[in-house]
């Protein structure tokens, strides 16, 4: 187990595999707090959680509001409509105004690469990266890795893993590009030309523009397609996109695992019957958020062996 | 020089001997060490090291083991006047040129209001003229605003004393619009110096199109928005028979596009920035908006394509894009950050330090390549030369230092090479004859004889806008 958590969690390169396990071996003992009737441990008490979103959100603003709060810390959730930030106020003097409370931790959700680098340049507080632009997503990597780590009982190593969609708009795909390869599973990421970075393969996965091939995925994750793609022409139309590449039961092959990050555009990058089938863990990394994000923050604001305890 | 198109304030005229300083004229064909003695703002004479007497008036600067090389010369730059003198003005402008060595440099018109009627660049005249410490030439818009729409006064404006024109920070897109533009220049003279971007492909491009963009999943800039509109306006340049400068080049594929027109015999140049010269896509990494620039740092071969173009000449002169911002504009994320960075202060050091000490380019290629800007815009070059119109820097090679741990003479600090350990700084520069900036370490030597007054008066006026000031 590497000995020393990064003091900011901002991208998946903060963390090498030893990093993300044992944050994934904290989520498991979390995850058994979220089952009993108080799911309450007093980690954090007496210390404060500042949320701040930039963006609208809802799974990821209430998982972490929801962890902070099993953590027993004081939470703090901003919006950027109604704020200040609405206001015209700059992010530099937001933080400041914030660090006044001397928050513990500040979780950032902004639309801008690089805002959560900047704002731990500005505050003492520990931040954490919520979704920075289309840069990166590092809790949703380590929520998926978490939940295919027990899907799978066991490791990544060796696996194959398709993402499938708008790469190219995509901070999930870019964190879990580098979350899944440094866990050792083989990446290839498949969507239309128009909607893959060129050299994208420098991050470490391959890249197709066609689904043939997609049987040899053991893992099948899927991203979101969002309706503004089609008016920018990236995609003629959604009925195209849907007829090469949306994920449906016909295209699933028995055994293979398939993962979304939400939400779900039905009908366009999945269909129902994919959705709903078994072999969807969609659910599954919804309820993997909240126990990830204790473990990210009880990491990065305790962290010491001698708390683990605690749990 | 009577009718100069470049505009200062009248500072006295030095008198120094400079001695012993290792003199490098590519031009002139000197590199050896030498005393060069200035009277009345002109080298009087040329001399062996330690064969020339102390003036009777005037100061002597012990310079041995210092290098003395024509003053440099930058055809672009932003001084933000009028309308954005928070980011920078004439002043401190012309003082951060001073400071890198810089004898002239040559203004951007995408001011507030934009140059692009005699009245502004008159206005503008006549400040430069009490508050420009280098001489300064300016450029006028081509079209009105810099919306491509409607061709500028283009005449009346150089009869206001445009050198020529641009709409740099923005392209001309219409092909239409910049061949009127071309036409006209047949009339009224003037270089056409062009921003070579095509919106279409640049979109809402932040960075180089690359392994970067894709890691960082930040909007990218392809080398083709620039390097197709270099060889579009190469191709009209030569149907018009006109004269077009090319701003800032980024890319091997605009590289090869200026070659083809050189080789088809057009009336083209080009220049290149120090960071292009020296940095690449790799520094973004950092998402730190002091890389942010337009054109943006591209891959490691597209800045070997740049040092190369510019050490055969293809590429005819290093231009700094020097452009200021305030903190609030850089202190942002990276995609909403302005564009630029500041570069004369840098300019020599960071050649000088990236490219002559680990040998991909030779000394006097840099100081040929640092004063060729002049003749492009059919100013005089600087010389080292008896005669000639004193237009000097004096720097030491050997000084090692921190970029802005001294803060800047210029009035931003936004600049790509910060925090960099580099060598080379300017101790002394001279500008159409006079005492331009004066590195405060720099005393003089003790003489025997009475120091003149215009020399202490330049002394005085050189520290008080020092960087350290």
């Amino acid at each position: 187990m590497s000995d020393r958590m990064p003091r900011h969690l901002i991208s998946i390169d903060d963390l090498d595999r030893t990093g993300i396990e044992r944050i994934l071996d904290r989520a498991e003992s979390f995850a058994e707090v979220s089952g009993r009737e108080i799911k309450k441990v007093p980690a954090l008490r007496g210390r404060t959680v500042v949320n701040l979103f930039y963006e609208a959100s809802t799974r990821t603003s209430s998982s972490f509001e929801l962890a902070a709060k099993r953590l027993s810390a004081d939470v703090v959730s901003i919006r950027s409509a109604g704020s200040s930030v609405d206001k015209g106020e700059s992010l530099k003097d937001t933080i400041h105004t914030l660090s006044a409370y001397d928050p513990a931790a500040i979780v950032i959700r902004s639309p801008h690469a690089g805002a959560a680098q900047l704002v731990a340049g500005w505050t003492p507080a520990a931040v954490i990266n919520a979704g920075d632009g289309k840069h990166e997503h590092p809790t949703q990597a380590l929520l998926d890795v978490f939940t295919l780590r027990r899907e799978l009982g066991g490791a990544l190593d060796g696996i194959r893993i398709w993402i499938v969609g708008d790469v190219l708009h995509s901070r999930v795909a870019r964190s879990n590009i580098l979350a899944f390869t440094r866990m050792g599973a083989k990446v290839t990421v498949c969507g239309p030309p128009t909607l893959i970075p060129r050299e994208i393969e420098a991050l470490g996965c391959e890249a197709t523009a066609s689904l043939d091939g997609l049987e040899e995925a053991k893992v099948v994750y899927v991203l979101r397609m969002q309706n503004e793609r089609m008016k920018e022409s990236f995609v003629p139309s959604l009925r195209e996109y849907a007829e090469r590449y949306q994920v449906n039961a016909g295209r699933l092959r028995p055994g293979q695992l398939l993962m979304h990050p939400g939400p779900v555009n039905r009908g366009v990058e999945l269909s129902a019957d994919a959705i709903d089938s078994p072999q969807a863990l969609i659910g599954q990394q919804v309820k993997a958020g909240v126990a990830v994000r204790m473990a990210v923050l009880y990491e990065l604001l305790v962290g010491s062996p001698m708390l683990a305890a605690v749990a | 020089m009577d009718a100069s198109p470049l505009f200062s304030q009248d500072l006295p005229p030095a008198e120094l001997l400079i001695r012993g300083a290792h003199v490098l004229d590519p031009r002139s064909d000197v590199d050896e060490p030498q005393d060069v003695l200035i009277r009345d703002g002109r080298i009087a004479e040329l001399g062996l090291a330690g064969s020339l007497a102390e003036p009777d008036d005037g100061e002597t600067i012990d310079a041995g083991g210092k290098h003395l090389f024509p003053g440099f010369v930058d055809p672009h730059v932003h001084l933000r006047t009028p309308g954005q003198e928070y980011k920078e003005d004439l002043e401190t402008g012309t003082a951060a040129a001073a400071a890198g060595g810089f004898c002239a440099v040559i203004a951007m018109p995408n001011t507030a209001p934009v140059v692009d009627e005699p009245s502004v660049l008159r206005s503008l005249v006549g400040l430069a003229r009490t508050q420009a410490r280098v001489p300064v030439g300016f450029l006028a818009s081509i079209t009105r605003g810099l919306r491509g729409e409607e061709m500028t006064e283009m005449a009346a404006l150089r009869d206001a004393g445009a050198l020529g024109f641009t709409d740099d920070g923005m392209p001309v897109t219409s092909a239409g619009m910049l061949r009127k533009a071309l036409q006209y220049q047949r009339l009224c003279g003037g270089v056409v110096a062009l921003h070579e971007e095509d919106p279409a492909l640049s979109g809402e491009g932040v960075m180089h199109e690359g392994p970067v963009s894709a890691r960082l999943g930040l909007a990218g800039i392809p080398s083709l928005s620039e390097s197709t509109m270099v060889a579009r306006d190469a191709a009209l340049a030569g149907y018009e028979s006109a004269r077009v400068h090319f701003q800032h080049l980024s890319c091997v594929e605009s590289v090869q596009a200026l070659k083809a027109a050189k080789d088809a015999g057009i009336q083209v140049s080009g220049e290149a920035s120090p960071h292009h010269l020296t940095l690449t896509e790799d520094v973004v990494r950092t998402l730190d908006s002091r890389f942010k620039m337009n054109p943006p740092l591209r891959g490691e071969r597209d800045r070997k394509a740049i040092v190369e173009a510019l050490r055969t000449g293809l590429i005819d002169c290093v231009a700094t894009d020097h452009a200021p911002h305030a903190r609030h504009e850089k202190e942002v994320p990276f995609e909403q950050a302005a564009m630029g960075t500041t570069g004369l202060e840098t300019a020599f050091a960071a050649l000088f330090t990236e490219l002559v000490m680990p040998g991909e380019l030779e000394l006097s290629v840099v100081i040929e390549r640092m004063t060729a800007g002049a003749e492009l815009y059919d100013l005089p070059t600087p010389r080292v030369a008896r005669g000639e119109l004193a237009n000097l820097c004096l720097i030491d090679l050997e000084a090692r230092y921190e970029v802005g741990a001294d803060g800047y003479a210029s009035r931003s600090a936004n600049c790509c090479f910060h925090g960099r350990v580099v060598h080379g700084r300017v101790l002394l520069t001279l500008a159409a004859g006079a005492i331009a900036f004066r590195r405060p370490m720099l005393v003089p030597r003790e003489s025997t004889r009475r120091t003149a007054q215009p020399s202490v008066q330049g002394l005085a006026q050189g520290q008080a806008r020092g960087p350290q000031a």
